[in-house]
């Protein structure tokens, strides 16, 4: 493997929120290391808590490493590069004040795109998620599940080649979330980007990604990384091949002890002892 | 319930407000006509009328309107201009609004016309004062919401639009104005209504001209139909404006 292949270098990085002695001192990431291929889409897994958003935010020069260093298409990130990445929040990051299009003609306008492309990919963007009837809604009339494909939309329409998903489809049910991560699937197929996808769902890990990276409780690190063998798109049949099951419980015996663990943290911490 | 309902309902309050006031002139009516109120205490409502008419016509209103207008007008200019730049510096920092926020809603909550009579030492008994009072009360609920808009803004959508490359103007421009916009309107619209009554209030205490010192005038000549007639007048304008204001703010939130 040569580095032109390498489209993210995670080197060494820790984060520490807080100076030590804080109150709120929190050593939220440990010496991660991680290269992250040009075109696949790799999943992270963990407990809550162990640094994945912190992670996911420092590879999107939203939020500085203490230590170690964090390279996009080889040159150190040094702030956010809406020219190479973008993002999809776990909240619901549509500004309520636009409609969906106009959602998505605003992240173009930030990003510098040409005026006279933005209408147009703004509208196939839409189209592409499903939305093409919605355009003109504002946030707060779509459903849940709508709003994420308006923000997916939002940042499909910059035309970046590294997304990053901090749990998209976090706050929606078991359902949507299929659907959703079917038709994600599918979509992405048939784009070469580069995508990092933080989830709590092992299911949804193992239909989507080319690889799965399992974090340890925090102070966080990447525990192992599995390979999910299966060609892109995904079928909604694959779910249930005797292979997605047994790959599903490889990570759910690496994520189990490692949530423990976590959640022995949180007790000892808490007024119960 | 239903829409027809839900008319009804309104409809029935209103016939109730509506009664309420004819009860009340009729009390007014009877009062000084049959139960002998001294007419210097409570002049004959029909009285009030003629004379609110002939102020109307004679165009007797025009220069103490126009003065206390161009008091509330310019008031407000100042009190909007400094109360939404100092907001806007103050939001621009959590140790600046924690230091900030407390101490002006302490300053808000102290009766600030109190301090009129320093006022009118230091700006005399002309405009100047009105103005200076007006635009000292007004400040308050504008620096306030400000704060409370812009400092408080949702902090998802600013890291959304500085992932997405936001500049400093475009943040400001997209992002934090319209978020805080909304509740920088209702600061102007309160802020508008107390540089009103606080301007009137002030002219019936010490003033050279204004409609309040009009009003005190004629009481003090004893004119107390005519002074009705312009208490009717002031609180028809002050009203009207109140509306323009809301209707304005309703309006602005409603894009
Ligand atoms: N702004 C912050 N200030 C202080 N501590 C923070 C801050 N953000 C996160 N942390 C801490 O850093 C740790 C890692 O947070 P992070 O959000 O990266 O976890 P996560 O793996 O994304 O968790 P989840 O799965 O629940 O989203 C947590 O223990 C959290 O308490
Ligand atoms: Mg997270």
């Amino acid at each position: 493997m040569t580095t032109g292949d390498v489209a993210i270098r995670v080197k060494d990085v820790s984060h520490q929120f807080g100076e030590p002695g804080d109150a709120f001192h929190v050593t939220a990431l440990q010496k991660t290391s991680l290269d992250i291929q040009r075109g696949e889409l790799l999943c992270l897994i963990g407990p809550s808590g162990c640094g994945k958003s912190t992670l996911l935010n420092m590879i999107g020069g939203l939020l500085a490493p203490t230590s170690g260093t964090v390279e996009v298409g080889s040159k150190p990130v040094r702030g956010p590069l809406p020219r190479d990445i973008a993002f999809v929040f776990q909240e619901n990051a549509l500004f309520p004040w636009c409609s969906v299009i106009e959602n998505v003609k605003l992240g173009m306008m930030f990003q510098g795109a040409p005026k006279a492309e933005q209408e147009d990919r703004a509208r196939k963007a839409l189209e592409a998620v499903g939305l093409k009837d919605f355009m003109a809604h504002y946030p707060a009339q779509l459903s849940g599940g709508m709003r994420q494909r308006a923000a997916l939309a939002r940042a499909l329409s910059l035309e970046t080649e590294i997304l990053l998903m901090d749990e998209p489809f976090g706050a929606l049910d078991e359902q949507t979330r299929m659907i959703l991560g079917e038709d994600l699937s599918v979509l992405l197929s048939s784009t070469d980007k580069t995508i990092v996808f933080v989830t709590h769902s092992l299911g949804e890990a193992v239909f989507l990604a080319d690889r799965v990276a399992v974090f340890s409780a925090r102070p966080g690190s990447i525990k192992e990384i599995i390979s999910i063998d299966e060609p892109h798109p995904r079928k909604p049949g694959f779910v249930t091949t005797e292979k997605f099951s047994q790959l599903r419980n490889t990570l759910y015996g690496l994520l189990h002890e490692e949530i423990r663990k976590a959640v022995a943290q949180t007790v000892m911490a808490g007024p119960l002892t | 319930m239903s829409a027809r309902r839900d008319r009804r309902d309104k409809l029935a309050s209103r016939a109730v407000q509506a009664g309420f006031v004819v009860v009340l002139v009729a009390l007014w009516y009877f009062g000084t006509t049959r139960w002998g109120v001294s007419h210097l205490l409570l002049p004959n409502p029909v009285k009030v009328w003629e004379e609110l008419k002939d102020v109307l016509a004679s165009g007797d209103y025009i220069p103490d309107l126009t003065i206390t207008l161009s008091e509330v007008a310019t008031a407000f200019v100042l009190s909007c201009t400094s109360g939404v730049i100092v907001g806007y510096v103050i939001s621009r920092s959590q140790y600046a609004i924690r230091v900030f926020e407390p101490l002006l809603a302490g300053i808000y909550s102290v009766p600030i016309i109190l301090f009129l009579p320093l006022y009118i030492l230091f700006f005399g008994l002309g405009p100047a004062s009105k103005i200076a009072i007006g635009t000292t009360i007004s400040f308050f609920p504008i620096v306030l919401n400000t704060i409370a808009g812009f400092g408080y803004v949702e902090k998802i959508f600013i890291t959304a639009a500085r992932s997405m490359g936001a500049s400093n103007y475009q943040m400001f421009r997209y992002v934090l104005l319209p978020a805080a916009l909304p509740v920088i309107l209702t600061g102007l619209r309160i802020g508008f209504t107390v540089a009103l009554l606080s301007i009137l209030g002030s002219e019936t205490i010490a003033s050279l001209a204004g409609l309040g010192h009009k009003i005190v005038h004629l009481a003090e000549a004893m004119e107390t139909a005519r002074m009705f007639a312009y208490i009717a007048f002031a609180v028809v304008i002050a009203a009207v404006l109140n509306m323009i204001v809301t209707s304005l703010e309703a309006r602005a939130k409603r894009q």
